[in-house]
């Protein structure tokens, strides 16, 4: 089933063209990673899709809703981590779940039942009644999560969700999204490859807005060239840093 | 309805999780008592009115109000939590409403602690309860129709500073519409409908009828229906930035 759908998504800020022709669908039961160089649209295409930018021509649709036409439809079925995680630092923790829960129009009974699964879930409880302002990276990060499964939506995108944690914070996000795989359909965005092949059953490559690859992350792999046994090699690279060389030079020397 | 009272509760408390809303108490009633009795002098008056209160509330209004309305969007934005509310299943005048309305009651607020005043008038002597009454009521209206212009130009930016600058400048040619300054500036090149037109949006001059005591529709009218149009043009301004 189809839940995550665009269709030649184009944005241009002024003459400046951030994101270039994007289409992809993903199902249920995905999860797709988007990968590429910083600046290469990753966020603002997340962004078009979550329905917080307006593209300049294609759609998005969410669940069969379209993001522009029926954005409230489409909203309710999607959950969304903007990167960066922002939340209101003058909340408690608590207070700030609460808020989303009931705009997100869960009964308060529903609502209890819910943050109390996700805060064991997450391991928000020691933090519950601090201020956001006085959490770590690591806790910030995972109330941006737990803010985007509040609704328990069909659909997650989530902007660099592992970016600034520690390698258990990494380890343990990356099992969350995992044990979510089955029942939702999930965009991840990020540049640590490694994270492709640990939880992503499809990769997307995106670099200068244009979309170079949409494969399997063993695909992906088997597009990394042959070494060249006489190279000499300064820093070791994976295979998968090959091919992710390989295609976004490609693009960059053409 | 329900969306526009759960933005006005977050917002509204927000205003007290800071020292902020102590402050502004404090400067709001300080400031106002003080041109009360010095500027206006209350009390060589000796007259059991409130009139010297409510004198310079536009021009004190012209400070705080922006004060109180310059974060309601730009924080938002610089604090990327604006990605978070416009991806929330709500409609942006849901929005629009509930900050708008924090930010009015929080003004009213303000307003409500200077009934000691009141009290104080009521004990010296007896003033038209009805004239002040409705000097409460245009001077709240006021008050609501400067936030939202404050409101407005704060979605237009995520540089508070900026927010209040703009919203100042822009409360500065309502004060001032019905005066030379502004209309000066208007008469060379606009016909005089235009003059009579850019005269009659004076807050000055609607806020003063209200307070000699006329409580009439046209003042009502205008200050209503001034909140509406800047609440709109803040929706606008938000889609604006969607597409941008």
């Amino acid at each position: 089933m189809v839940l995550v759908e665009t269709r030649a998504l184009v944005k241009q800020f002024g003459a400046f063209t951030a994101v270039d022709d994007i289409s992809f669908s993903v199902n249920r039961g995905e999860v797709v990673g988007f990968l590429g160089p910083n600046g290469a649209g990753k966020s603002t295409t997340m962004k078009i899709v979550a329905g917080f930018l307006e593209p300049t021509s294609g759609q998005a649709f969410i669940a069969g809703h379209d993001s522009r036409e029926d954005p409230i439809a489409a909203r309710q079925r999607l959950g969304y981590l903007p990167e960066g995680a922002p939340a209101y630092p003058d909340m408690t923790v608590g207070a700030f779940l609460e808020f989303v829960a009931a705009m997100r129009g869960l009964s308060p009974a529903r609502a209890n039942e819910r943050l109390a699964e996700l805060a064991e879930r997450i391991d928000l409880e020691e933090v519950w009644n601090r201020r956001i302002e006085a959490l770590s990276k690591g806790f910030k990060r995972r109330v941006g999560i737990a803010q985007a499964l509040v609704h328990d939506p069909d659909v997650l995108i989530l902007d660099e969700p592992t970016d600034g944690l520690d390698p258990n914070q990494k380890h343990e996000m990356r099992e969350l999204i995992r044990t979510l795989a089955p029942t939702k359909a999930i965009v991840v965005s990020t540049h640590i490859l490694e994270e492709v092949e640990a939880i992503c059953t499809r990769a997307i490559v995106i670099a200068r807005g244009k979309m170079l690859a949409d494969c399997t992350p063993a695909e992906l792999l088997a597009r990394a060239p042959a070494r060249d046994p006489e190279a000499h090699q300064l820093v070791r690279t994976t295979r998968l840093e090959d091919a992710f060389r390989h295609i976004t030079l490609e693009q960059a020397g053409s | 309805m329900n969306k526009v009272l759960l933005i006005f509760r977050r917002e509204f408390a927000g205003y007290f999780a800071t020292p902020l809303a102590a402050v502004f108490l404090a400067v709001f009633l300080g400031i106002a008592s003080g041109m009360t009795f010095f500027v206006a002098g209350f009390f060589d008056r000796a007259q059991a009115d409130m009139s010297a209160f409510f004198l310079w509330h536009p021009w004190l209004y012209l400070v705080l109000m922006p004060a109180i309305g310059m974060r309601l969007w730009a924080e938002e934005r610089r604090s990327g939590t604006i990605e978070l509310l416009m991806t929330l299943p709500v409609q942006p005048w849901q929005l629009v409403l509930g900050k708008w309305l924090a930010a009015w009651v929080f003004a009213g607020l303000a307003l409500m602690l200077s009934t000691p005043l009141w009290i104080t008038v009521n004990v010296l002597g007896s003033p038209d309860n009805g004239v002040v009454l409705a000097s409460y009521i245009g001077s709240w209206l006021m008050a609501g129709a400067f936030l939202a212009i404050a409101a407005c130009i704060s979605a237009l930016t995520k540089n508070q500073v900026l927010a209040f600058i703009g919203a100042v400048v822009a409360g500065f040619v309502f004060v001032m519409a019905g005066f030379d300054l502004v209309l000066s500036a208007v008469r060379p090149w606009a016909p005089e409908i235009v003059v009579q037109a850019v005269a009659s949006m004076s807050f000055i001059g609607h806020f003063q009828r209200i307070t000699d005591g006329v409580l009439e529709a046209p003042a009502l009218v205008f200050f209503v229906s001034l909140i509406a149009f800047a609440l709109w043009l803040n929706v606008q301004a938000l889609d604006a930035r969607k597409a941008a």
